[in-house]
């Protein structure tokens, strides 16, 4: 193993595979009842690692802590504070949630988790194939633990087989992780990849910017022994290496109230319902982008393989008008596929644009470069299924909630998630648009001087004047959130085993 | 803008009034008792802010000696259309009684001063300022605003006549439209007001005039050039980085002002590096940015960044320090990514020369590119700007662009196929 290879048998399995093969998922959300008996439970817990194994495990076991929870486990202070601040003052602090969208109907007061005395401290994922996930979890928690914690909360998962609950295909595109690092990410970046520095989704690595994001670094001690040093800093011990931010929220989705509310736009015209959907979404329930697949290839986007050609081999391009894929569609938003300048300029071109002399056009350049912003999504659906036509009728009484639990890994919570989440899908000026935000996750609140949040804008193929969908209701509710640590094996060990750490 | 140094034994006082003038914090009421702004017609932000600096240990830090002490100040700083001197007698005339409360906290105000002399004596000069879009009023802003809203609403009410209709011709029925709704009185386009002669001419002799100067300084600066450039590389290496996270009090002061709209203001301040070698610089950088704002920049772009309203740099204590103000759409995380992203040698070159920043490499290279630093050492120079306003909120600066792009093509007499294409495609 070369000192740059990453450890495998030191990761968590979850930053290199999604579990997709086990059906079955539940996230514990857990209260630290006793934090010697949480140790105790915590060193023996079987945590599964990300070395590639023949034939691939039947179950994995994940942990991850919030910054409550490595309180509640006894880990000092010094070491706490030097985490991300959005990890330490966590998701429901105010300023942040003005700027996540979290107000209104998804105000953290109205969570069902996440909020006050209903943050948790630690969170235990369980996967394994659907037969025998309860044997597994049972076998898995051990007598140990109920006198370890109590359970904030219990979240089940279900298995929709590939499909959101809107009925769309989800997980499609996801970036890939550069764990050689061969890329050089610091040359300007003129054509759009799929790959992401390591940094980028692991801390301890250097990311995007061929820097280091800060973590805590420990001085060399017996607590800290066990510990990897820190490749920029090698008389400190890396408590970050091989372990990431997770950040989690869960999200309502109505289901019933988007087919309703697209059917009735569309004259109860199935047809034009599903486009409209599509349109939303940027994307058919298929899989299928708006805009069609290009010729050349897309570095991290498996070019010979027809099904990712035919998903993900695109960028939007060869669409500035937004004519096939609307500017305001989910999947526009949530990666808009563009580098670190527009129209890939070189030489003197290039330093002509970077004066502010480039293109003019109306939405030239508007957004940030997307290698800065991705994050690597880890989620699960909930609830039951509800198919596009069956959810034209009205809700049963006591319909239970349905949904997802969004999870998603990335090393600078504040560059990467908030972003996304803020200048991205919330953003009712994403794009040169106004008056929208995403379709699927907008909270359609108002702000100042900006009364109407609730729009759509559909530009038209021969160029008139855009369609204009009005008055979108809210479709998903947050439910609840939390930001998590998920410590490589190292980590977490020292965390369990800090007895050495105790004052 | 003015300046004025705080009677400390009224800080309290002008803290609360000063926070009286908003609904809540971080959101201003535009018609507040004290200086009620949304009747002036011709300003575009302003804010009332105490300049506190935190950060003045880092110069004891650097070696520059004991940390300095500095009076309090309150500045009030305002971004507006036409000439500064009506501007003041109309906000004395407007909110005389406001103001004389507020400044009344300073040192040296008097009851009975005359408010118009003591703002223009106590005037701090702007060493640089940038504009997005020169010559666009508050007027025109919010006529090309309703403007948008009008034929909006009108398409929105004729779906079926627009649905499909070839762009030209939407073209042609949208000015009809226009030309009704002018003639009824509903809507107004006001042409520009063209500036007058004296400012033609200062703009003249300042667009002629510093390059002439640079061009007679020329030999000596080629003369002086590697000296300057070996005494700032071994400065370079040796300057301290000092960009430490923001403590949480610090952190939840400046983030309970922030994020009310989708546009923000900024304001932080720092001291410059000592000695003549940082002074110069910064001074001849921020020239530079002056004059590429005055006369150089395409309207509307601040190299690639599309998302600032205003900005301003102003000196103080005798050049020891230096505060900046701006005004920018979206968050400060966006900001700060969009500068290292888009701007960095900018940003190195101007705030290289502030005690604390990331280590620069000739005066343009690397320093901002060290993300997390440079974002720590923005963080802690922030100032919480106690009250904030803008006369068009919700509008960003692409809105603006937008709607003016509207205008013009709406009073363009015809469109060829691709313009009227990119036309409509705006609506």
């Amino acid at each position: 193993m070369k000192s740059s290879d990453v450890d495998y048998a030191d990761v968590q399995g979850l930053v290199r595979f999604g579990y997709g093969k086990m059906k079955g998922a539940a996230y514990a959300l857990l209260h630290v009842k006793n934090a010697a008996a949480a140790r105790a439970w915590l060193r023996a817990a079987p945590v599964t690692n990300a070395v590639a194994m023949k034939p691939p495990p039947t179950a994995a076991l994940q942990v991850a802590f919030t910054a409550d929870g490595l309180r509640a486990l006894d880990v000092s202070e010094t070491v706490v504070t030097q985490f991300s601040p959005e990890f330490l003052t966590g998701m429901t602090e105010e300023g942040r949630t003005r700027r996540l969208g979290d107000v209104e109907a998804n105000a953290p007061a109205k969570w069902e988790w996440g909020y006050a005395s209903s943050i948790p401290h630690v969170m235990v994922m369980f996967f394994a194939e659907c037969d025998g996930f309860d044997n597994f979890v049972e076998g898995a928690k051990g007598n140990a633990w109920n006198e370890a914690f109590t359970e904030v909360q219990y979240l089940r998962t279900a298995d929709l087989d590939g499909i959101e609950p809107f009925g769309f295909a989800d997980g499609i595109s996801q970036p890939k992780i550069d764990w050689e690092r061969r890329r050089d990410v610091t040359r300007p970046q003129l054509d759009y990849s799929n790959i992401v520095a390591l940094g980028e989704i692991l801390l301890g690595y250097p990311n995007e910017y061929q820097k280091y994001n800060d973590r805590p670094l420990l001085d060399a001690d017996a607590a800290s022994r066990g510990l990897l040093a820190a490749e920029d800093r090698p008389d400190k011990k890396d408590l970050g290496r091989n372990g990431t931010y997770l950040v989690m929220r869960t999200l309502e989705q109505d289901v019933r109230l988007f087919w309703q509310f697209v059917s009735e736009q569309s004259g109860g015209n199935p047809d034009e319902a599903e486009r409209l959907a599509a349109a939303f979404v940027g994307r058919t329930r298929a899989g299928d982008p708006l805009v069609p697949p290009q010729k050349h290839a897309i570095p991290g986007i498996d070019h010979t393989d027809p099904e990712q050609v035919r998903h993900n081999q695109f960028t939007f391009a060869k669409d500035p008008a937004g004519a096939r894929c609307p500017f305001g569609a989910h999947v526009h938003r949530a990666n808009p596929r563009n580098t670190d300048y527009p129209g890939r300029p070189t030489g003197l071109a290039k330093l002509i644009t970077m004066l502010g002399f480039g293109p003019k056009g109306f939405r030239d350049d508007l957004m940030s470069s997307v290698r800065f912003h991705r994050v690597l999504r880890r989620g699960r659906e909930y609830g039951t299924e509800l198919k596009p036509e069956d959810a034209l009728t009205p809700a049963p009484p006591n319909e239970s909630e349905r949904g997802l639990h969004f999870i998603c890994l990335n090393a600078n919570i504040s560059r990467q998630f908030e972003f996304l989440q803020n200048a991205w899908m919330m953003n009712t000026k994403f794009s040169g648009l106004t008056d929208e935000s995403d379709p699927l996750l907008g909270n359609r609140a108002a702000m100042p001087g900006c009364p109407v949040t609730g729009h759509f804008t559909m530009p038209e193929e021969n160029g008139g004047v855009p369609r204009r969908v009005s008055g979108l209701p809210q479709f998903v509710t947050v439910r609840g959130g939390a930001y998590f640590f998920l410590p490589s094996l190292r980590a977490l060990r020292y965390f369990a085993g800090s007895e050495g750490v105790q004052e | 803008m003015v300046l004025a140094a705080i009677d400390p034994a009224r800080e309290t006082e002008l803290r609360q009034l000063l926070e009286s003038m908003n609904e809540a914090p971080g959101l201003v009421n535009a018609h507040n008792a004290l200086v009620p702004f949304a009747r002036f017609e011709t300003l575009h932000f302003a804010r009332f802010i105490i300049l506190e600096d935190k950060t003045l240990n880092d110069v004891r830090a650097h070696g520059g000696g004991p940390a300095p002490t500095y009076s309090l100040y309150l500045a009030f700083v305002g971004d507006i259309d036409g000439e500064v001197e009506p501007f003041l007698h109309e906000l004395a005339r407007v909110a005389g009684a406001g103001l004389r409360s507020i400044f009344s906290c300073c040192v040296g105000f008097a009851a009975n001063a005359d408010l118009v002399g003591w703002m223009k004596s106590h005037n701090a000069s702007t060493l640089a300022a940038y504009v997005n879009w020169r010559g666009r009023t508050v007027r025109r802003i919010h006529e090309e605003a309703a403007l948008r809203d009008a034929l909006v609403e009108h398409i929105d009410a004729n779906q079926a006549a627009f649905r499909n209709l070839p762009p030209r011709q939407a073209h042609v029925k949208l000015q009809q439209f226009l030309n009704a709704e002018r003639a009824a009185g509903r809507l107004k386009l006001s042409g520009e007001s063209p500036a007058p002669a004296g400012w033609w001419l200062r703009n003249l002799t300042h667009m002629i005039g510093l390059p002439l100067l640079v061009l007679l300084a020329l030999p000596l600066l080629i003369v002086i050039a590697p000296f300057y450039l070996f005494f700032l590389r071994r400065r370079e290496k040796t300057d301290p980085e000092l960009c430490w996270r923001v403590n949480q009090t610090h952190s939840d002061d400046l983030s309970r002002y922030e994020d009310h709209s989708i546009t923000n203001q900024f304001s932080a301040m720092g001291s410059l590096k000592p000695g003549r070698l940082r002074l110069l610089t910064a001074m001849g950088v921020l020239r530079t940015v002056d004059y590429a704002a005055r006369h150089f920049v395409r309207r509307g772009r601040l190299g690639r960044i599309r998302t600032i309203h205003f900005a301003r740099w102003v000196f103080l204590d005798g050049k020891k320090r230096l505060v900046f103000f701006s005004n920018y759409d979206g968050t400060v995380e966006s900001y700060m990514d969009d500068f290292i992203n888009k701007t960095g040698f900018g940003l190195n070159a101007v705030f290289g020369n502030g005690i604390g920043y990331p280590r620069t490499n000739w005066l343009v290279r690397d320093g901002c590119a060290e993300e997390q630093k440079y974002k720590n050492f923005l963080r802690r120079h922030t100032l919480p700007t106690q009250v904030w306003y803008k006369a068009y909120p919700g509008l960003t600066a692409i809105d603006l662009e937008r709607n003016h792009r509207i205008r013009q093509g709406l009073e363009s007499s015809s469109l060829s196929e691709d313009g009227a294409r990119a036309w409509a495609s705006l609506l």
